[in-house]
């Protein structure tokens, strides 16, 4: 059985796609792209697919990832080609390559997130990202499955800074924005962007105007560096591609 | 002038909604045209939430015919739930539509479909949140014209003050017409504003415009006459039908949804209209005649549809499937079509008939099986030759035990509770053909692992149908049996455990049954229901039978009539009903002729099969029979072996 990694993207209004909506209108795509895509055993065979952590729906994302299992070898890029067509505009295929050994969660432990603020002066992010990163500390309530959970949203941030961009891709000109580049390590619970959010509340009473639009950039393996690995950079190596 | 997209100001608001993706659009299949490149603009409405409105056929379908014409755009539009409402309200964002967040007071027609009367407070919810006037008599040159359509609108009287204009009947041409008149109208100038545009859309006389028709009352609350107010307005108002199928083969590309919805299939409708004759069923008296599609075009329209949308599920629809004249043929071609594929095939609405497990079996070849449905309808012999559903006890009997021993382990059963002259003892019937079934069952599929669902719905006389001049039974009266139902199925706790039990109450079968039969004073209780924050009537957790009740008691005590007045009252024979002016094709007094066979439980056979018994529609309509078989078969499909990547 060949199998198959995908980064893929939720942009722009499709941003509201929740994981399970992606994952039904994956598999329409599928049969809509003829792709040989393989099953399991058993009394109801679903098709093979698996998923790395999905981002919250209402965010968007440049670096989702997915593997497929498939009954026939495809070129990836014919693949990739295939699917994107095959997917409403704004949930795009970006890559596709042929999974070497080693498992695709392994090569994840952290994410890059941008966060908008629209109508926040770049200071006051500075000053509320500056309280929160001194704090030991943030404790910030989220809904779980579990029923309402009071957990650690600082322990989990590995980088925060707040950035100034000119022209904004959202398009809110004429008024300040404040830009949050953040990366966060993977730890149970999961700690969100909103969860960071919720902590800069806390220790800065930072209310946004308006809803922040988040963006997850990047995910893969934090170095000591504080460099976020793509997962897919081994694939490509075996797969004898080069790096990007 | 352009018209912007409200999205801006809708994305600020989307974060903070339940399941923001059914405002987004996006869907495959969805269609955005350049505003400016246009000159007949429609907004089409299923006034329900998005995951109920969007697998809607109607609106499916003539989004598609419509936007298939050049010079013509068409979005939909979709009730939002109240938490979106209130925002909407607090920041100023307008109805939109979901294509290209256009706001909807900028088309030139909204046009919605109403499948049911529950739907009718949206409809001022969704013209409120447009900024469109609620009384059609509001509403200026710079409004849409507010067109109803639907099963809902062979009696619109109800919401006659909200809408401009209905259309009866099937929609594909109709939409067309409506189109063409407007066109003509734009390109003219616009003369004599909007009263001469409705007037041209009347002078067809096939649409209604409620405003050119008085009604007079007579001192005890009945209709005295509707007549026209107008010259060269017609006295009736004639049903559209869409003749040929085949020439007709939408939807070619079915909208495909991001978000959940009821249903995701692809669905083709191999017949449209029904003389089974069932005497409760509107849709079947206001459909006739029966006309198929062909073998072959369902099977292409299947292979298409499948292949634009990516569906793994086809429904074969139309209100009695396994009587297609080429249904077996239709039913094996597609299973072998399909047999190595994970395509689930399924036939709803069938008759309680053996041969529909053969097709359910065919349809399952490849593994993939769907439930079995069956409707009786009625518990008792009697009951079921009042309402003319010809099937014996013995007929449902080895129906399900053929569905049991073939493997199924599930049936259900469909009933109704509150037909015209029921008894206890009627509705308790139920009980043992449930506790029959069981019993049979486990004996023919030699396990006990076996259940049945009994579901009832309660009956809601409807124009147009012989039960027109019925009286509903109080909601006491219908919970009462229910409950002595659900006693008599479990008084044997062996059969009673392998039976599920699920019923609608009386009281909102009630308010159906105002809202069917309402005429134009019924308005005033809608609107005043909407003004206490009335919304979804058709969702049980947003339905309150006391918000009704209260807006009755307010608003007909002045015109002399009460709720009752339009429910558990039995009409007479010479009594003007509310929708006597439009005209389905039934011969009224063949109606009548069919509710007094009701009361004396005559059966009155199917007119495919036996000479025609003069109901009236096809002289009336200019229209005929139009049923198979052709003889053909379907072709297997070509597999395809290679990657669809476009060019």
């Amino acid at each position: 059985m060949q199998r198959i990694r995908l980064r893929y993207a939720k942009r722009g209004p499709l941003r509201f796609t929740s994981h399970r909506d992606f994952a039904r209108a994956f598999e329409r795509a599928l049969r809509r792209a003829a792709v040989p895509i393989a099953y399991s055993q058993g009394f109801t065979p679903h098709p093979k697919i698996s998923y790395a952590s999905a981002a919250p729906t209402g965010v968007g994302s440049e670096a989702e990832y997915l593997e497929i299992g498939l009954q026939a070898p495809v070129d990836p890029e014919q693949l990739r080609v295939a699917l994107d067509a095959a997917l409403s505009p704004g949930l795009d295929i970006l890559e596709a390559v042929i999974a070497a050994d080693g498992s695709l969660a392994d090569r994840i432990d952290a994410s890059q997130w941008r966060i908008e603020l629209p109508e926040v002066e770049t200071k006051t992010a500075q000053d509320a990202v500056a309280a929160f990163l001194e704090s030991a500390e943030v404790l910030v309530e989220r809904m779980t499955k579990q029923g309402r959970r009071s957990f650690d949203a600082r322990v989990a941030v590995a980088r925060c800074t707040v950035t100034e961009e000119a022209d904004l891709p959202s398009g809110a000109m004429g008024v300040p924005c404040a830009i949050i580049d953040l990366v966060v390590r993977q730890v149970t619970p999961a700690v969100r962007p909103d969860d960071v959010l919720s902590g800069l509340r806390v220790v800065a009473g930072l209310e946004p105007p308006v809803p922040p639009r988040v963006t997850r950039l990047a995910q893969g393996t934090l170095t000591a560096q504080g460099v976020i690995v793509d997962p897919l950079d081994v694939d490509r190596e075996a797969a004898g591609i080069g790096g990007r | 002038m352009s018209v912007s997209s409200v999205f801006p100001q809708l994305e600020q608001l989307l974060p903070r909604v339940s399941k923001p993706i059914q405002y987004v659009g996006g869907e495959l299949g969805a269609v955005v045209k350049d505003w400016d490149a246009t000159v007949v603009r429609w907004a089409l409405m299923y006034p329900d939430a998005y995951e109920v409105g969007l697998p809607n056929q109607g609106v499916q379908i003539l989004y598609e015919v419509l936007n298939e014409q050049p010079d013509v755009l068409a979005e939909r539009t979709y009730a939002v739930w109240p938490d979106l409402e209130a925002l909407m309200k607090e920041n100023g964002v307008p109805q939109f539509t979901v294509d290209a967040h256009r706001p909807v007071k900028a088309f030139d027609v909204f046009g919605i479909s109403f499948a049911t009367e529950l739907g009718y407070t949206n409809l001022l919810s969704a013209l409120d949140l447009a900024g469109i006037p609620l009384n059609s008599a509001d509403r200026t040159e710079e409004h849409p014209v507010v067109l109803a359509g639907g099963h809902a609108s062979f009696n619109p009287e109800p919401i006659a003050d909200f809408i401009d204009a209905a259309v009866l009947g099937d929609g594909e041409e109709a939409v067309l017409e409506i189109t063409g008149i407007i066109r003509e109208w734009k390109a003219e100038g616009c003369p004599g504003g909007r009263d001469e545009l409705l007037l041209r859309l009347a002078r067809t006389e096939s649409i209604y415009v409620p405003r050119f028709y008085d009604v007079d009352y007579l001192p005890d609350g009945r209709i005295q006459r509707v007549v026209p107010n107008r010259p060269d307005v017609p006295f009736r108002v004639a049903k559209r039908t869409t003749m040929d199928l085949d020439a007709w083969p939408y939807p070619k590309k079915p909208l495909v949804p991001l978000a959940e919805t009821v249903h995701e299939r692809y669905a083709v409708e191999i017949f449209r209209g029904c003389t089974r004759g069932c005497r409760f069923c509107q849709a079947g008296m206001i459909t006739r005649p029966v006309r198929e599609r062909s073998i072959t075009t369902v099977g292409q329209m299947v292979q298409q549809g499948l292949e634009f949308s990516g569906f793994n599920e086809v429904g074969l629809l139309s209100l009695s499937s396994a009587d297609h004249s080429e249904i077996g043929d239709m039913c094996s071609g597609l299973a072998e079509q399909y047999a190595d594929t994970n395509v689930s095939l399924s036939l709803p609405s069938t008759r309680v008939d053996a041969f529909n497990i053969d097709l359910a079996q065919e349809l399952s070849r490849n593994g993939r099986r769907t439930g079995l449905t069956f409707a009786p309808e009625g518990g008792s012999e009697r009951i079921r030759k009042v309402i003319n559903k010809m099937v014996t006890k013995e007929d449902l009997i080895r129906t399900v035990v053929t569905a049991y021993s073939n493997g199924w382990r599930q049936v259900k059963l469909y009933f109704m509770c509150g037909l015209p002259s029921e008894t206890d003892e009627d509705v308790l019937e139920i009980a043992d053909m449930a506790h029959e079934v069981i019993r049979a069952g486990r004996e023919a599929a030699g396990t006990k692992d076996i259940r049945c669902t009994v579901s009832i719905g309660g009956f809601v006389p409807k124009p147009h149908t012989p039960f027109q001049w019925a009286k509903m039974d109080t909601p006491e009266v219908i919970d009462g049996r229910l409950k002595m139902l659900k006693q008599a199925i479990n008084s044997d706790r062996s059969l009673g455990r392998a039976i599920g039990f699920r019923y609608h109450d009386g009281e909102p079968s009630l308010i159906e049954g105002l809202l069917s039969r309402g005429d134009r004073r019924v308005g005033q209780v809608i609107r005043r229901v909407w003004e206490k924050g009335g919304r979804f009537d058709g969702w049980s957790e947003h339905f309150s039978y006391a918000r009704w009740i209260e807006a009755c008691a307010e608003v007909l005590p002045d015109f002399g009539v009460d709720l009752d007045w339009y429910t558990t009252r039995e009409r007479e024979e010479l009594e003007v009903l509310p929708w006597d002016h439009l005209d389905s094709g039934l011969d009224k007094d063949w109606l009548w002729q069919d509710w007094q066979d009701s009361m004396s439980e005559f059966e009155q056979d199917d007119c495919r099969w036996t000479p025609c018994f003069d109901c009236g529609v096809c002289p009336s309509m200019d229209t005929e029979i139009q049923i198979g078989p052709t003889g053909k078969k379907l072709l297997p499909l070509t597999p395809v072996n290679n990657l669809r990547v476009p060019a």
